[in-house]
This record gives C-alpha cells, structure tokens and sequence, in this order.
C-alpha cells in the first residue's frame, strides 16, 4: 500500500510527541532535589552524594558538562539557574568562575579550617575539594629514576640526553595548559618558552590521553611522560605489574605540579545554607568518598589517602595559584603554540 | 553533447515554477529560516557586540590546514562514495544485497568513538603495531598514525556513507532508459557511467559532499585525536585554554564562512545542469552481472570498506563492552533502559520537525518566490557549519533573552515553557543543526522531479498542499526516507548540544558515553557506545526496506 507521505507523517509526528506529553513532567524537569549541582566532575559523584543524602537527608542531583560551558551555561541563565553549587576541575576555570561573578562568598569556619590557603580563594567563592598531581612517569626497565634531575624535572625532560624519549598529553588538555601556566609563573614567560621548545627539540611524542601515554610507556614506545598519579593508579589497581614507576617531580625545587577539583555556590541560590554544608560535608566527613574512587589526594591534611595512591609516598607539592593558572592560561596555549607543540 | 540522450530533459529556461511563488509558501520559507538562523545570530552579535572580530595569532595555519584536510576528504569520499554507489546499483555480485548496505552502517558510529577506537588499535600500544613489532621486530619504530593523514583516513570511512546514500538513491531512481541508449549507441559501461550516470547523480554528490564538508569543518573529536590543528581545535583552544568566548565566535564564524563558500561551490557544481528525467522516477538500472576476478573483486572492495569502517570498531568496541560486563552485570543497570529512551525520543522528534521543514523549504521552492526565498532555504543549511557549543549557546541566549522579555512583560513565571535547558532547547537546538542533512536529500530528491510535472498538476487544478501530498512526496519518497535516516543517525550520536542543554535528570546515551569516555573508562563506554550504534541502525535498516527503495537493494 502506498499511503502519501503527507498523511503519514503527522500521524508519524503525534505518535512520536505522544509519549514525550505523556512523560512531559519528567523530560521538563520532574521534582527537583534539594541541590542540584552543575558538575565538569562526573567519577565517584553518585557515590559522594549518596553517602551524604544518608546522612543529611537533603538530595542531591548532579548534571554533567565541559566545564567552560556550563560557565557560559550559568551566565546565560542568570538568576533563573536552577544549579546551586558549580563544581569544576581545574583551579584556573575556579578562578574564572570566581572573576566572572558567577559564585556567591562562603562564610565557613569549617572549609577554612579543613582547606589549606592556598586551594582555596581568597575571596572564598570557591574551595578545592579534591586534589591531582602531575608528576613524572617512567619505563623503570630503561630508565634509572636517578637519571630524572630532582630540582626541575618537568624542565630538565628538555635535555638532549631525553632525545626521542619522552612523551606528553597534546595542548587542548587543560593539564598541559596549567602545567606551563605554572612554568610560566615559576620562570616567566621566555623561559617557559625554551623548555616548551627544547620539549619539542627532543621530538616529544603528544598524546591524546593519560591512559594511552602511560599504555605506551608500557608498550616500549617511549621511556618518559608526564601523567596525572591517578590514571597511574588506576590501571596499577587493574594490572599491578604495569610496566610504568612514578616518580615525584621536582622535590628539590619548587615541588611536584598540582591542580585541584572545587566547588563555589551560585550566586542567588535560594539554598545556600544547604550548598554550603554540602562544600563542608565534601571537604570533611565525605573527603574519603569524594576522592578514594578515583584514586585523588584529599586537600584535608587530616585525611589520609587511600593505600595505592599512599604507596606512591609523600611529596612536596608545588603551591596552587589559581589566579596565575587562571590568567595565564591563554599565555600558555600561545608559548605552546610558538614552540611548534602538537 | 548537442542532444540530450533521450529520457533526459535539461529546462534550462524552467528551472522554477511560477516566479511569483505562493505567499504562504514563501513566507513559511522565511519564518524557518529566521527561526534557524536566530541562535546563531543571536551568539555572533554577542560576540561582535562584545569585542569585535578579533582572530587570535597562528589562524592562518589553522586555515591552511583545515582546508587541507577539506580538499582531502571531499576527494576521497567522493571516490569512495560514488565507487561504491555505483558498484552497487550497476552490478551485481555476490553479497550484493547485503553489502549495499553494510556499507551505510559507518554513519551510526559517531566521529569521538571511531577516533578513539582507531587510535587505541593502530597506535604503539595498539594490537596492529604491536602485532607488526612482534613479527618484524622491535626496531620498526612508531608509525605516523597521528597526522593529517591518519585523520583523513578516518574522516573519509566516517563519512563516506553520505555521498555513497546519496548518489546511490540518485541512481535508483533512474530510468533505464538514458543509460540503455548510451550502452546501445555503443558507450562502454565506463563511459556510459561517466557521460550519463555521473551528470545525473551530480546533484546528489553535490549535495552529500556539501555534508561532508561540513561535518569535517565542525569535527573537533578526530581532528583532536589525530593531532590536527584545524579551526574548530583553535575555537577550542580559544575558548577552554583561554576563557575567550568572543574570540572562539569570531573563529567559529570563519568556520561558517568556509561553509558558505562551500554552499555556493555546492549550488555552482549542481549549476545550470538541471537534469530531469521524463516520467518521474524510474526503476533503477538492469545491473550488470560481474563474473570471475571481476566478481571477487568487486565484493573484496564492498567488504573491505564496511569491514574497516564498521566491522572493526563494533568489534573493538564489543570486545570491551565484554569485558566490562565481566566485571559488572550491565543488564541490572536501569540507566540503559533510561537514557535509551532519552535518545530515541529526542531522535525521533528531531527528525521529524526537520523533515518537515525541509519538505516544506524544497515543496515552497518549487512553486517559485525568487532570489530571496531560495537565498531564505539555503540560509537554513548553515546551522550544520557551525559547532555545535556554539549553537547551543546561542540556544540558551535566545532562551534567557526571551524568558527576562515575558518578565518584563509582567508574567511572573515567565520561565514557564522557556526554562532554560528544556528539551524545547534541545529540538531547538537540534533543528538548527540537522535541518541541513534532512533538506540536502530532500532537495536533491525534489531536483529530480521534473518542473513540467508540478506544472501540469497546478494547471490540472490541484493546489499546493494537493500537489505537495499526491505528487511531489510520493515522487521525493526515497529522499524523505534518506532524510529522516541521517537525520535520527545524527541525533542520536550528537553530544555538544543535548550535553550544553539537557535538563537535570536527562541523559541521552550519548553524553553517557561522554561522561565515561572523557574519564578514560572506555571498557565501560563500550556498551552504551554500541546502543548507539544499534539505535542508529535501525533506521538504517528500514530505510532499505522501504518500497521507495527496495528495488536498489
């Protein structure tokens, strides 16, 4: 039978709408949770937020995104925005959130008290929650960790004798971008420049992911990398004779490169009383559940880490300045870009 | 050629219909087209109003390579695409049927899960090199998978099947008769193809390198995987690396430029060559049986091509889902089921409003109006040049800007259907975006039908609507089912925008695999990836089973 399409198409329409006026209600958004958090943090979320409904009894729903654009997600939306709390993964997106007037200060003795000074703002619209470093990686078979120079390590890869060596996450990762925004801070912009270019002198190979880095170090693709512990971690909990060693970067100087995850309220909430406990819940009782899953570091100096990422040992790290990482994140890509990066 | 070949009719002078057009028609032309164009507007006057056109340093190498990688995957999807249309509809050849549409399936793979699996396999680590070492050695060194050419490799099997759905329908919907003529008059198969077959299909390969071109100027996943310094990794750049959303509009609104340029070259290839067949839509081409090395070679090709486009990452991709569900029981998770139906829903809608606008846009477009109307259909394929962060943006502005007008207004909760972050904004959103794929295979379904067709039903005394529903639908049917299949294709695979707009407690397949993917857990990615891939075959699938188009199988 050869029905016209114009007669099968509306009904093909309604048949299709039919059901989404049926569920209207909970396509359009359904009873809301007591917090609802717009999130660029998606591991061990569901797992936090449970252990804290338990204990509190207040919901919480997450929704996740890229976190530039659930910035831009909350400026659009304004005081209409349904987030109470916007959580993030990187300290210098924190600051930007921070300068772009998107988060409302926090008076809490508590996540003063539970977050160092230096992972949190000055201004209190923000604190770290949740902390990652970036250190250096290696092939223990080839490499002698004695070989790594203890002062600066993520500079010296730039050594001749690393020539076709070392391997590292391509420059649209936000890693490497806080990563020379911190070089940038440590040495100012021209020596930055020559350690990004004396990386490029030694043929670094660019990855487009920490796992696939740390998989080829493995391999025997290359020797050298820079990864975040975590995914070390990770695929040490899934196969302990991974053919990769950690090695905690620039201990002898200004220490190894950290960044952090954070959360701020949003400015108008009508729930800040209750976004703050959360932030308070995050950075004390609920740090283990926070950060355990994914292998992080708590900021809580009173919390231990979990036993695989204890295993790495302690380390001295770099102090996090989100504003510098924040500001000189354009900086960054552009030194990257010069140097011939990709 | 100074003749046409019978069968073919070339109004060069009737290309349209009643100049005039019909008001109502034409005015639906315009509302679709402002309502299309408005988001993205709405983000480049922002942009412009808030700094200017200021394009940040090193653009001119981010140009030069896009256009590189352009040139380079239009050649060869439309190698790929029209070979293997052609294999198909000329010939037969075992696993003929099967084959032809084997073939489509790479579609429903999206770009940032083929990227990934075609790097996690042809990488150091990979199995292939891997594999090569432990035959030849330890010294074989590292292949140059991360280039311009390992990524237009992947863009061209990504993509390919838009030219091959295409001209494929372009070809049958033949009649015989032309390409008859020719092999009788003596032209050899070659170049009976070349002379007839070819200048027919051009609308159609027009048209699906005009999607090609602009999926690969959006495309930020492969590019990004592969190393590939093109302008959507510089909007990226610009915006994420440094919080610069004007500067990363200034850059997206060169990327649009490109598509203009590439719609005009799109509209000067289709040119004055309006070939129309007499008789409306034929049946397809007695194919030729292939026979002996010709046979094998012919299916060796087909089977190639959908082997590595999609047989090897389903089976990458099925092998960790495996290994995944080793793990954890994945049929206990309510979340398939939940976010399955997020998928299909949004979809399914989608592609209905955007076949309808588009058979609305070609149907208005045939009964006439002039420059502007057509400039108005065309203004409407723009939105799948423009990535898709930076529609969604330019959603939730419009969005916000109409919501703080109703409380100007005095309505109070003016936020009522207008919430930011509603599904309306996704399909919003989404029309903006894939109006483009469903309205390229309807037009070129419509430029088929000859204008002395529409006209004799107009002086018969049909009406518009009447000509619309008993002769230009049924003769465009294997358009329309091309249209609603790409599109659902599309949607179901889209990320950026149902990501940037979802309410909270919506979740569609595809921003779960994102959530999992950008963590690295791609064992655990693999399952719901391969929904997707499942969801988006069954259109596939239907569409070949469609009378429309039964006989080209």
């Amino acid at each position: 039978m050869r029905r016209p399409l114009a007669r099968t198409l509306p009904a093909l329409a309604t048949t299709l709408l039919a059901p989404l006026a049926l569920s209207g209600c909970g396509l359009l958004g359904g009873e809301e949770a007591d917090l609802q958090v717009y999130s660029a943090r998606h591991y061990s979320l569901e797992e936090a937020f449970a252990e804290f409904t338990d204990e509190t009894g207040l919901t919480v729903e997450f929704l996740y995104g890229d976190d530039a654009e659930l910035l831009e997600r909350l400026k659009a939306e304004g005081a209409d925005t349904p987030a109470d709390v916007f959580m993030t993964v990187d300290a210098g997106m924190l600051w930007n959130a921070g300068e772009q007037g998107v988060l409302e200060p926090i008076d809490s003795t508590v996540l003063d008290a539970a977050v160092p000074e230096d992972l949190r703002d000055s201004d209190a619209g923000w604190y770290g929650l949740a902390m990652r470093a970036r250190t250096v990686v290696y092939d223990p078979e080839k490499v002698d960790p004695s070989e790594l120079d203890a002062e600066d390590t993520y500079a010296a890869l730039g050594d001749p004798q690393w020539k076709g060596r070392i391997c590292m996450r391509d420059e649209t990762a936000s890693y490497t971008q806080s990563l020379v925004a911190s070089l940038i801070d440590l040495h100012g912009r021209d020596r930055a420049q020559e350690i990004v270019e004396s990386w490029v002198a030694n043929d670094v190979q660019i990855m487009s992911n920490d796992v696939e880095l740390l998989e080829t170090i493995d391999a025997g693709g290359c020797e050298v990398g820079i990864s975040n512990h975590y995914y070390l971690a990770r695929l040490l909990d899934e196969d302990p004779d991974l053919g990769v060693a950690l090695y905690w970067a620039s201990q002898d100087g200004a220490g190894t490169h950290v960044n952090i995850s954070g959360a701020g309220v949003v400015a108008g909430t009508p729930s800040s009383a209750e976004a703050q406990q959360l932030l308070e819940w995050l950075a004390t009782d609920g740090q283990s559940a926070f950060v355990d899953g994914n292998h992080e570091l708590p900021v809580n100096p009173e919390v231990e880490p979990e036993p695989l990422v204890a295993s790495f040992g302690s380390f001295e790290r770099m102090p996090v300045d989100a504003s510098a990482y924040g500001s000189l994140n354009a900086e960054a890509v552009e030194v990257l870009d010069a140097a011939g990066y990709r | 050629m100074t003749v046409p070949a019978p069968g073919l009719v070339r109004p060069r002078t009737r290309r349209r219909l009643l100049a005039a057009g019909r008001p109502g028609w034409s005015a639906a032309v315009f509302v679709a087209a402002a309502v299309i164009a408005s988001p993205v507007v709405a983000v480049a006057l922002g942009a412009l109003l808030q700094g200017g056109l200021q394009l940040p340093g090193g653009v001119g190498g981010m140009v030069a390579t896009t256009l590189a990688l352009t040139v380079l995957v239009a050649l060869g999807t439309s190698v790929l695409g029209t070979g293997l249309a052609w294999l198909v509809s000329v010939h037969e050849f075992p696993g003929r049927r099967v084959l032809s549409w084997l073939l489509v399936l790479p579609l429903a793979v999206p770009a940032y899960i083929l990227g990934f699996v075609f790097l996690s396999t042809f990488d150091y680590a990979g199995p292939v090199q891997s594999g090569l070492r432990s035959v030849l050695g330890e010294d074989l060194g590292a292949l140059p998978v991360r280039s311009l050419g390992g990524a237009t490799i992947v863009l061209v099997l990504t993509l390919y099947p838009y030219v091959y759905l295409l001209v494929r329908a372009a070809l049958s919907d033949l009649a015989p008769t032309a390409y008859d003529a020719a092999r009788t008059l003596g032209a050899s198969p070659a170049r009976a193809f070349r002379t007839v077959l070819l200048p027919l299909a051009r609308p159609s390969l027009a048209a699906g390198l005009a999607l090609v071109t602009m999926e690969v100027l959006t495309d930020f996943a492969t590019v990004q995987y592969f190393n590939v310094r093109t302008v959507s990794v510089g909007v990226y750049l610009v915006w994420k690396g440094s919080f610069d959303v004007a500067s990363a509009v200034s850059l997206a609104s060169l990327v649009l430029l490109f598509a203009v340029a590439v719609l005009a070259a799109e509209r000067a290839l289709r040119g004055d060559a309006r070939y129309h067949q007499r008789g409306g839509r034929g049946r397809g081409l007695e194919r030729r049986r292939l026979i002996g090395g010709q046979a094998v070679a012919a299916t060796g090709a087909c089977a190639t091509v959908a082997a590595l486009a999609f047989g090897l990452p389903v089976l990458r991709l099925v092998t960790w889902a495996a290994s995944a569900a080793a793990e954890e029981n994945p049929f206990t998770d309510t979340r398939f089921a939940d976010h399955l139906t997020s998928s299909v829903l949004v979809a399914a809608i989608a592609a209905a409003t955007c076949v309808v606008v588009s058979v609305v846009l070609a149907h208005a477009l045939r009964l006439g109006g002039g420059p502007w109307v057509r400039a108005a259909a065309q203004a409407t394929t723009f939105g799948y040049a423009v990535p898709g962060a930076v529609v969604g943006i330019g959603v939730l502005a419009l969005f916000s800007a109409a919501d703080r007008l109703l409380q100007a207004l005095g309505r109070e909760d003016g936020t009522g259907i207008l919430v930011t972050g509603s599904v309306l904004g996704i399909l919003l959103a989404y029309v903006v975006r894939f109006t483009a794929p469903a309205y390229q295979a309807v037009d070129a379904s419509f430029a088929r039908i000859p204008p002395t067709v529409s006209a004799s039903a107009l002086t018969l005394g049909a009406g518009p609507g009447r000509l619309l529903g008993r002769v230009h639908l049924p003769l465009a049917r294997s358009g329309v089912a091309v249209a609603l299949t790409l599109v659902i294709v599309d949607a179901v695979k889209e990320l950026p925008l149902v990501l940037l707009l979802r309410p909270f407690g919506f979740t569609t397949l595809s921003v779960w695999v994102y959530e999992l993917a950008s963590e690295n857990f791609w064992e655990r990615a693999a399952l719901p990836a391969l929904l997707i891939v499942l969801v988006a075959v069954v259109p596939v699938a239907l569409t070949f089973r469609n009378p429309a188009t039964r006989h080209a199988r």
